[in-house]
């Protein structure tokens, strides 16, 4: 499978990652380089595997359904722009 | 002699003996740190953190209450979550960004009584193999060529972790590994580092680039530096499910234990055409030197070892394009303005993601997206499958394997443009990380150039132990290297 230029659009949209139109010829190429690397793996016969889940054979491990952590809005607005310890972004609804 | 010429066997030691103070040896560190700012290894230096610290280590070391690293000067790795301190994966979207939290691994060695010395340059995100992809500048190798003064990069992604501790501007450092981020560089630089079983070290605090593959380990100086190391490191952490309830060995008293008996497994799969004579050479010597110490050497196959990468190349930049979803502008560093929220997020990727990054991120998208799932991820999950059974498979015929840890010594920077031909560096080390498995990167010789060459062990899952054994054996014979200072 490749991918063309359409493509490539439509997964920077899915990416949220803006790519400037000159750029996407060569994005497209890159990617498809990468893509043809690692169609190989249609040369091995996965019939009857189940796909890994986990590399160490545990059960995953359960936690009770409690408040551990929290109540410092400070510190969790600390690394950007906020108001009230709200977190400010660009006007969404008109 | 200089304090910094010390291993953290010597320093401990002579710090119990009070040969010298741990503010003195935190000294001495910073001040090899500001004659080294050529290699580029840290993109902060904590100072005044450190004397802070190290001053704490003088008083438990008088009152007789020291911890395992008590006193012993540190590098961190820039993934890791320093509270208060730059915590950026050396990326530019995460510009500014300082945790309110440290992570479980570097709490550990605090608690254990270590320094932080500042942080380390590294690939951005993790994502590469030449440190060339930081958004701080590429770090270059201690070591040169023959006769040559020529710049050469120290691999990646944890460049500035191996760098630091081959230049002796900290005594060990943290790093990561999710496709062999510790071991090639650590290859590169004549330096010990190993990725334990995934599940041994926490990965909370740890930025996240591909969840099922990611785990810290340590740089070191020696094999013996690098199981204290592991030691202090290593914990069952509630805030990460997937680490381990094992106990953690004593991995120091593995160290130099006879390996009478020991079976080495010797992959066939791991000679591929054009592997350089040089390479295959270094193999067959490490072989002799375990077989003079009275190893067993066995033959073993594991048939779907070239189809590890290709797997990797899928499965990674998968998990990664869903981890990096999150740095979208609004809750913490960069944030480019936009004409409305979408366009923010978008603006703001494109400004603060590399190319190597938006290239993965794109990738794993892709291969994510509706109609691809079942074809790419999938199937690569099922090849992982696969690639696990052939080491299952091994350990009925051995203990360990040996293998070359990288197919080339350092290469210049600028010289691999490719993405593919990048990712081929990985070759020797991924299958370890799709299977889970511990590996460890030790040196073993110089190249013909003058550069440093590793091996490469693999271990079974939380074997940690027999890879320190079998590793120390090789370096016994293969010796240490030291880069000549040039900076």
């Amino acid at each position: 499978m490749s991918v063309d230029e359409k493509t490539v659009r439509r997964v920077a949209r899915l990416a949220r990652i803006k790519v400037e139109e000159k750029d996407v010829p060569k994005l497209a190429g890159e990617l498809n380089v990468i893509l043809a690397f690692v169609e190989q793996l249609n040369e091995v016969n996965v019939d009857g595997v189940e796909p890994l889940t986990s590399v160490v054979a545990m059960d995953m491990k359960k936690r009770s359904d409690v408040v551990t952590d929290g109540h410092y809005p400070k510190a969790i607005v600390a690394n950007t722009q906020s108001e009230d310890d709200f977190f400010m972004v660009p006007r969404v609804i008109e | 002699m200089s304090l910094t010429s010390l291993t953290i066997a010597e320093a401990r030691a002579a710090l119990k003996a009070k040969k010298f103070s741990a503010l003195e040896l935190t000294s001495a560190y910073l001040d090899a740190i500001d004659k080294a700012k050529a290699l580029n290894a840290y993109i902060v230096t904590t100072p005044e953190q450190a004397l802070t610290m190290a001053k704490a280590s003088d008083t438990k070391i008088g009152a007789g209450t020291a911890g395992a690293l008590e006193g012993i000067p540190l590098g961190i790795k820039d993934l890791f979550a320093t509270k208060g301190v730059h915590t950026q994966a050396c990326s530019h979207i995460l510009d500014g960004f300082k945790p309110g939290y440290e992570s479980t691994v570097t709490q550990n060695l605090w608690d254990a009584g270590a320094v932080m010395l500042g942080k380390l340059n590294m690939d951005e995100f993790a994502m590469g193999s030449s440190n060339e992809t930081s958004y701080y500048g590429p770090v270059t190798n201690p070591w040169r060529r023959k006769n040559s003064n020529a710049s050469l990069v120290p691999g990646g992604s944890s460049g500035g972790s191996a760098t630091a501790v081959a230049a002796h501007i900290c005594a060990a450092a943290t790093a990561t590994d999710t496709g062999g981020s510790i071991r090639q560089p650590a290859a590169f630089t004549g330096t010990v580092g190993i990725k334990p079983t995934y599940g041994r070290c926490s990965r909370w605090g740890t930025i996240a680039f591909a969840s099922s593959l990611d785990q810290a380990g340590p740089i070191a100086r020696d094999v013996r530096d690098a199981a204290i190391m592991l030691k202090a490191m290593a914990s069952v952490d509630a805030k990460d499910t997937t680490s381990v309830d094992l106990p953690i060995p004593d991995y120091e008293s593995f160290v130099g234990k006879p390996i009478k008996g020991l079976r080495v497994g010797i992959p066939k799969e791991y000679r591929p055409d054009g592997l350089s004579s040089e390479i295959n050479a270094l193999w067959d010597k490490g072989a002799q030197w375990l077989k003079e110490q009275g190893a067993e050497i066995v033959e073993i196959s594991l048939p779907h070892t070239k189809y590890a990468l290709p797997a990797y190349y899928i499965v990674a930049p998968a998990e990664a394009s869903s981890n990096l979803a999150r740095y979208d502008g609004v809750r913490y560093g960069l944030r480019v303005p936009g004409d409305d929220l979408i366009d923010t997020y978008e603006r703001t990727r494109a400004a603060g993601f590399g190319r190597e990054v938006q290239r993965r991120v794109m990738v794993g998208t892709y291969v994510l997206s509706a109609g691809y799932y079942d074809a790419y991820y999938v199937k690569a999950q099922k090849v992982r499958t696969l690639i696990k059974r052939d080491f299952d498979a091994a350990w009925a015929k051995c203990d360990v394997v040996l293998t070359p840890a990288t197919p080339s010594p350092a290469f210049a920077p600028g010289e691999i443009t490719d993405p593919v031909e990048m990712y081929l560096n990985d070759i020797f080390t991924v299958t370890v990380n799709m299977a889970g498995l511990p590996g460890i990167a030790v040196p073993a010789g110089l190249s013909e150039s003058g550069l440093p060459l590793g091996l490469q062990l693999i271990g079974k899952p939380f074997d940690e132990g027999t890879l320190f054994q079998t590793a120390y054996a090789i370096e016994q014979a293969a010796g240490k290297f030291k880069a000549p200072q040039w900076w």
